[in-house]
């Protein structure tokens, strides 16, 4: 916990993209699936972002790191289309990108679990599942129906994968515990993401079993060539399964880091907050002798 | 004062579920299925209603083809605002300018068709065009700004009875239009070919004579059936039921509106189209009062500023015994035309026994608040599994 890294000193001063590029190693620009540069996204007066750049790379699982109200959030709500930033460039697959619906994000193969879920607790879990992308069988001519049987179908299938067992997929989400509706969430991404998959928070509320499911289920992913944007607070389900790891703080990136050049502690570290949490541990120690 | 503490974790501790991934759907039963239906309000109460009417007054006419066809077309013209009023409140809003529409669409049909020397069907044309835009921008107004569909409803709420009267007196010196040298609404109605099919007069004809020949009804003098028909309004009513009941619980729509009055925020974040599904609903929910419009005035034959009154209450209050909680996102069309059924039958149904006419309003704000109490308790109970 008292290694505090020299790069870090430095990075917080500016020029945060160029504290990122060195240290992923030169960027060609191909390797990445999904690229924010130079982002900023303002509400009102408040700059929620200034100018992050964020780089993920094919098959990679990206750890998202930063205390609350560092910006994450806002972060991840650009890349999921939810906003559009104000200022620098998105890019998927090289190309520029404007998303005006969190549709189009989906339709490029982007999914993402939102901290709430984005679950409807009155409608059933196939409902919910495909929620938005409905599958649909022809009736007459241009009239089509819900196939609400490959729904009900599915949903329970995929379920199942992840170690949920629901056997009627016609019970409504509101009456699921809170692992089960997160394991939806995640199963519904993963089913319809398939190329990037942004996780905000996933484990925030699961017991220890089913964090270290999801911790199993983004390692699949990853088998699969899914790019993944994790965050997280808890530097025990990030370092295990991270391959980087972006520190954000007060609304700019303060640095990326490959796994090979960061240690756990330095990791834990960069979440806490780095230097203040060191001065507050050694306050925490006087206090306790 | 530990006392009420203690209980407290305890009860809440011991309905959970065993922890065990394998088993955690309870078979629920099939009365208990029947019961988390939205409709079962709906549906108990119907059958409530019928059993007290044919005791009250099962001998008297009211369950004759007559008296049928007598409750079953009020029922009909509220079931036409009914559907729509659930659809838009199972997608989360509110339209409180229902009624006022069905005044200011009149007038829009009358107008034209009186005074202007417009072809009946073409006036017909314009009041649905009009009132779709209304609707649409009602439905804009409420998206666009994420204000209370209340708030801006009930603006137009006033505003379009206010139109309704000012245009009417403005343009015509009156607010009752039935007819303007020498043209009658009532013969328009009959004669305009496109218009007289779709709305005005009754269908099966033939078979109600032929029931009355066979002595199943009542016939007049001459043979022909007392009766004269089931009206159009009732095949109208059905058919937007049917339309509207399939669309919720059996398409892509239908999914995105219960999303969208479910949590809208949710929806969007999965990829539905909030503003157009709930643009589209104010647009369906404004057709539905221009539809009953123009039925009535097939029906009554005249066109009046002041019609509608309060047809905004009736509907929503239909749609809330049929099963639609005011926080959106749960209901059914179905229910909501079966509460305009109960309506139906207990309006007309009181003429014919000996009670009062004005309990009427007595016996709908006691089931108004009925079917909200027992709505806000099946939810928590049955389909939440909460106690």
């Amino acid at each position: 916990m008292s290694v505090a890294g020299p790069r870090r000193g430095s990075a917080p001063a500016g020029g945060s993209a160029a504290a990122a590029a060195a240290s992923v190693g030169g960027p060609s620009t191909i390797e990445y699936i999904v690229q924010l540069e130079g982002i900023s996204k303002y509400f009102g007066a408040v700059i929620a972002l200034n100018g992050v750049t964020l780089r993920l790379k094919r098959g990679e699982v990206h750890c998202l790191l930063g205390d609350n109200g560092a910006g994450k959030s806002t972060l991840i709500k650009i890349l999921a289309g939810v906003h559009l930033p104000d200022a620098g460039e998105y890019l998927v697959d090289n190309r520029r990108v404007q998303f005006k619906s969190p549709r189009e994000a989906l339709d490029l193969g982007i999914a993402t679990v939102y901290q709430d879920l984005a679950l409807v607790p009155l409608m059933s879990v196939a409902r919910n599942f495909f929620m938005g992308r409905e599958p649909r069988r022809r009736l007459i001519g241009p009239f089509q129906l819900m196939d609400h049987a490959l729904a009900g179908r599915t949903a329970v299938e995929k379920l199942a994968e992840m170690g949920i067992n629901v056997r009627d997929a016609n019970q409504i989400v509101g009456s699921m515990s809170g692992g089960e509706r997160q394991c939806l969430a995640i199963a519904r991404a993963i089913h319809f993401g398939a190329r990037v998959l942004i996780l905000d928070e996933p484990t925030a509320a699961l017991g220890v079993k089913q964090s270290a499911n999801v911790l199993k289920l983004i390692r699949r992913a990853r088998a699969k060539g899914i790019s993944v944007i994790f965050i997280t607070h808890n530097v025990n389900h990030a370092y295990p399964i991270g391959d980087t790891f972006t520190l954000l703080n007060r609304g700019r990136a303060l640095g990326t880091f490959a796994k090979s050049d960061v240690a756990r502690d330095e990791v834990l570290d960069m979440m806490a907050g780095g230097a203040e949490m060191t001065r507050l541990m050694a306050d925490l120690d006087d206090a306790t002798v | 004062m530990a006392g009420p503490d203690i209980p407290a974790p305890a009860s809440s501790g011991a309905p959970a579920e065993a922890p065990t991934s394998d088993e955690r759907v309870r078979d629920i039963g099939a009365l208990r299925r029947f019961l988390s239906r939205p409709e079962f309000g709906s549906i108990s109460g119907a059958v409530l209603v019928f059993a007290l009417f044919l005791i009250a007054a099962g001998d008297s006419g009211m369950f004759s083809a007559e008296g049928i066809v007598n409750w079953l077309t009020v029922a009909a013209f509220l079931g036409i605002i009914a559907v729509g009023a659930a659809l838009l409140m199972i997608g989360g809003e509110f339209d409180l300018s229902i009624g006022s529409m069905i005044g200011f669409a009149g007038m829009i049909l009358a107008i034209p068709a009186l005074y202007w020397g417009w072809p009946l069907w073409i006036a017909c044309m314009l009041t649905f065009v009009l009132c779709a835009a209304l609707g649409a921008f009602n439905g804009y107004l409420v998206v666009r700004t994420g204000l209370p569909s209340f708030i801006v409803t009930l603006a137009f709420y006033f505003i379009l009875r206010g139109l309704s009267l000012a245009l009417s007196t403005t343009l015509t010196g009156k607010t009752i239009l039935s007819n303007n040298e020498g043209l009658a609404l009532r013969d328009l109605a009959v004669s305009d070919g496109l218009f007289s099919t779709l709305f005005t007069g009754h269908v099966l004809k033939g078979f109600f004579n032929a029931m009355a020949r066979w002595g199943w009804i009542a016939a007049k003098d001459g043979g022909e059936a007392l009766a004269l028909g089931v009206p159009k309004v009732v095949v109208w009513w059905l058919l937007l039921t049917a339309i509207g009941g399939f669309v919720l619980a059996r398409t892509r729509r239908g999914n995105w509106i219960m999303a969208v009055g479910g949590d809208a925020n949710a929806a969007k974040n999965t990829g539905v189209p909030v503003a157009r599904v709930k643009v589209s609903l104010f647009v369906v929910t404004a057709l539905c009062s221009a539809l009953f419009a123009v039925l009535q005035v097939a029906d009554a034959g005249s066109a009046a500023a002041d019609r509608g009154l309060q047809k905004e209450f009736e509907a929503i209050i239909a749609a809330v015994i049929g099963g639609c909680l005011l926080s959106g996102g749960y209901g059914s069309v179905v229910g909501a035309s079966i509460g305009a059924l109960i309506f139906g039958v207990v309006q007309i149904g009181i003429g014919y026994t000996s009670i009062d006419n004005n309990w009427y309003r007595v016996f709908l704000g006691a089931m108004l608040l009925a079917a909200v109490l027992f709505n806000t308790y099946v939810r928590k109970r049955v389909a939440l599994g909460r106690r």
